[in-house]
């Protein structure tokens, strides 16, 4: 089961759960089941960066999740 | 560690594409553009603070002769503009909208409030003189920590603290970021010495030479272009016509050449106004800002009071830190308090922390993305406070930072696990410079401070097209501020096999290429140089594919070497590589012209740190600091073209320099910038500094095809506290509030 892992600014909205597993292998679909348990969650999800195994994503979509995968949800960075 | 590649192309030090136009005055920028019929806009600015607009009259302006167009907030589209702004801390598109031009209330000294299109510059200064405006004036609220007090005055009355429940009363304080691990009281609780103390960091402007300007020009139809110095004109097409409720394929946008922007020119503050203009005086409006209107309604960054708590061993190791830090947001939210946070402990592997920040707004202009956001000034607090750690363990200050720094597999503070990183190679670099290790001058101090930046990808697109002789036309949108049109014709001369004279680069406008985001966030060498390399690639896949046709043979017979294609093993010994050149002028018997083309939304930005060291001395009769010596190092990943990567650690280092110990934006109690021009906001000029010394450490970033890290913001973030540390040291006194002028460096002083 991949970690998943969430910022503080979450939650809120995770009903304080820091920390959870999945067993999805894209990450289109964590953000499905992860809506489905938190539906507050949704919005959030759409404008987060993630970090998958260490690489940072703006704006995941397909990329792999493994069964070993530590998953970090990141507030987006822009910069000047 | 990455091995060393040996490159052709990339790593050498060509001259940029676009000098001889810039030193001969020929390269036209912002406000150089001029059309038949032109006419010329002119922004009318708040003379308060903070007050309700009760009315506003543009009939004297308008009855003036000479005078074709005048507007205000009344004559654009309503709230609930949906997207977001460019840039760190850009903001909602219905802020900015309400930047661009004040509604019911003016919210900062130098708010746009109406705008007017006349014949001549005159006469539009007159007609501005003509229009009348009633003011209910409000309290200015300017200090960011009373600011959060509950009773405070309210900068905006429908602001709520973006909290999952909605308070049940609004306040300055917009959001509140914070991260945290382990236990911080138990980790201070292991400590032996704990530095506890408070630090400010100024509001202070980007510093851009060259004022915004654009020249609008709108037919009847509502269609036209729009001409302008920007750092990412899709984006502000897309703005413009939100603010408008135009829609983004009636705008052509085009970049002039830029003298500046370092975040400050991501988001709009003319182009909605000329567009508007223009069309109603269907007529081509030039609009250009003076330096008074750009430090007054321009988008500075934010002002900062961060207080730090350390704990460390007498080893050095770090057992706690806990960081609070308000940011002044200015007149609306989006101070780059994330950012800030993110960046504070990053260089380091730390197992107890937590850093909480605040986002509020005052009565001053709305910041705007600058170099590396929100990291200068929460690093500049914690490597102050390394440094006086090390001082209380008579521990050299790079030491106290090799015994605690992140590396490969580090869990960086904000979750995820580095990847291989530059940082203990800078640390060691600093260690073994000659600067390092010749004794300090007698009567300086010798200031070290590390410095870090995320660095992103985001959506980038080119197209590549081979000319019949076999030179190379590369056209993509991100506009060039800091030398990217070298480093584009660099990697796909790499790419491609072939010369770096025979690459023309250009920056394309938006008809004529496909979507980039800003030039911005260290972005473009990484992301559009990716989608520069996919193209050239594709052109690759396409030369390979006609000389199989022309060869008779399978395409995978067919290779790619030095700009040629060649035979693979087993094709007829007769047949001949044949060159670019030769494919291009084959090119009509072939399938027509030969072109490449690649769109991307770059992920796996390689984060980038740096070290930073300086001598500086000060002057305790007079309170002036001088810079004896700076060096910066910095991880690049792989420097395409070295002596630009120089020129940004050069520059973010300046910039720096000029925070730490000069800039400031001064406000009297009515909120009104007392000094808005070069002359009392003094950024650095050359004979202020010394030479800024580099050295380029090159730890590869593996998810770029060339290793590509971006280096344009972290160069920004070390200075403040190199400085603050030296003059600390010189002194033998902890200075803790920047920018360390004369004045502020006595008061210190004498406190």
């Amino acid at each position: 089961m991949a970690k998943i892992v969430f910022p503080d600014s979450f939650l809120a909205y995770t009903d304080g759960v820091r920390e959870t597993e999945s067993d999805v292998r894209v990450y289109r679909d964590l953000v499905r089941e992860l809506s489905a348990r938190w539906p507050a969650l949704q919005e959030k999800l759409e404008r987060t960066a993630v970090a998958i195994d260490g690489q940072i994503y703006q704006d995941a979509f397909l990329e792999t999740i493994n069964p070993d995968s530590e998953v970090f949800f990141m507030a987006r960075i822009e910069g000047g | 560690m990455a091995e060393a590649v040996d490159y052709k192309q990339i790593g050498t030090r060509p001259i940029r594409p676009d000098g001889v136009d810039k030193v001969t005055g020929r390269a036209r920028f912002g406000a150089d553009l001029v059309l038949p019929n032109m006419i010329h806009g002119k922004v009318l600015r708040s003379p308060h603070a903070h007050a309700k607009i009760i009315s506003i009259d543009l009939s004297p302006a308008l009855a003036m002769d000479g005078v074709m167009a005048a507007i205000s907030g009344a004559d654009f589209p309503g709230g609930g503009i949906e997207g977001e702004a460019s840039g760190e801390g850009g903001g909602s598109l219905d802020d900015i909208a309400r930047n661009v031009i004040a509604r019911d209330k003016v919210l900062y000294h130098g708010h746009a409030i109406a705008a007017v299109a006349a014949a001549t510059p005159a006469i539009a200064d007159a007609a501005l003189a003509a229009i009348k405006v009633e003011y209910e004036v409000l309290p200015p609220v300017l200090d960011v920590v009373a600011a959060m007090a509950e009773d405070s005055p309210l900068v905006d009355e429908n602001c709520y603290t973006n909290l999952p429940e909605k308070p049940a009363k609004p306040s300055n304080i917009a959001n509140i970021g914070k991260l945290e691990r382990g236990n911080v009281e138990e980790g201070f609780e292991q400590a032996d010495v704990i530095i506890e103390r408070e630090y400010k960091v100024p509001m202070a402007h980007q510093g851009y030479i060259e004022p915004h300007a654009c020249v609008a020009n709108i037919d009847e139809t509502g269609r036209g272009s729009v001409w302008c110095c920007t750092q990412g004109h899709f984006e502000f097409r897309t703005a413009t016509a939100r603010i408008l409720g135009k829609n983004v394929a009636d705008l052509k946008f085009i970049a002039s050449e830029i003298g500046g922007g370092f975040g400050g020119k991501t988001v709009v503050y003319l182009e909605p106004l000329a567009v508007m203009l223009s069309e109603r005086a269907n007529r081509p409006v030039k609009m250009a800002m003076s330096r008074e209107e750009v430090f007054r309604a321009t988008g500075p960054t934010s002002g900062t009071v961060t207080r730090v708590k350390l704990g460390v061993k007498n080893d050095g190791t770090i057992t706690a830190a806990k960081t609070w830090s308000a940011f002044e947001a200015g007149a609306f939210a989006g101070a780059p308090t994330m950012p800030g946070i993110m960046a504070i402990y990053a260089p380091y592997d730390l197992e107890n922390f937590s850093v909480e920040a605040f986002d509020v707004l005052v009565n001053k202009p709305k910041v705007a993305a600058y170099r590396a956001p929100g990291a200068p000034q929460t690093m500049h607090a914690f490597e102050c406070a390394l440094d006086e750690a090390a001082l209380a363990l008579d521990m050299d200050p790079i030491d106290i930072r090799l015994h605690n720094a992140a590396d490969e597999g580090t869990t960086a503070p904000y979750g995820p696990k580095f990847p291989p990183i530059g940082f203990k190679a800078c640390l060691q670099a600093a260690k073994n410079h000659p600067n390092y290790t010749k004794p300090v001058p007698e009567g300086a101090g010798r200031g070290v401070s590390a410095g870090f930046w995320f660095n992103i990808g985001m959506q980038s697109s080119a197209e590549v097209h081979i000319n019949e002789n076999g030179t190379v036309m590369v056209i993509e949108g991100s506009p060039d501020i800091g030398g990217s049109r070298a480093s584009m014709a660099l990697m796909a001369a790499e790419t491609l096999g072939v010369n770096y004279e025979d690459v023309r680069a250009q920056v394309g406008d938006t008809e004529s290429t496909g979507f980039c985001n800003v030039t911005g966030g260290s972005r473009t060498t990484f992301a559009t140089g990716m989608a520069v390399t996919q193209a050239c690639e594709d052109v690759i896949a396409e030369c390979k594919k006609r000389a199989a046709m022309t060869w008779g043979v399978d395409e995978d017979q067919v290779e790619w070497q030095d700009g040629s294609v060649v035979p693979g093993p087993g094709v007829n010994a007769e047949v001949k590589p044949m060159t670019l050149a030769e494919l291009a002028g084959k090119a009509a018997k072939t399938g027509g012209p030969i072109q490449g083309r690649a769109s991307v939304n770059a992920q796996g930005a390689g984060a980038s740190f740096s070290v930073n060291f300086a001598d500086l001395t000060v002057d305790t009769e007079t309170g002036k600091v001088d810079v004896l010596s700076f060096t910066a190092i910095q991880d690049a990943g792989t420097a395409i073209h070295p002596a630009y990567v120089e020129g940004q650690m050069q520059g973010g280092a300046a910039q720096g320099i000029g925070w730490a110990l000069n800039e400031e934006y001064i406000f009297d109690d009515n909120g009104v910038m007392q000094n808005a021009g070069f002359l009392d906001y003094r950024i650095p000029v050359a004979s202020d500094l010394p030479m800024i010394e580099t050295q380029i450490i090159e730890v590869p970033n593996p998810s770029h095809p060339y290793g590509v890290r971006g280096v344009g913001e972290t160069p920004i973030v070390a200075p403040l506290a190199a400085c603050s540390n030296a003059v600390s040291r010189a002194v033998g006194k902890r200075l803790t509030d920047l920018p360390l002028s004369p004045p502020n460096v006595l008061a210190q002083l004498d406190a």
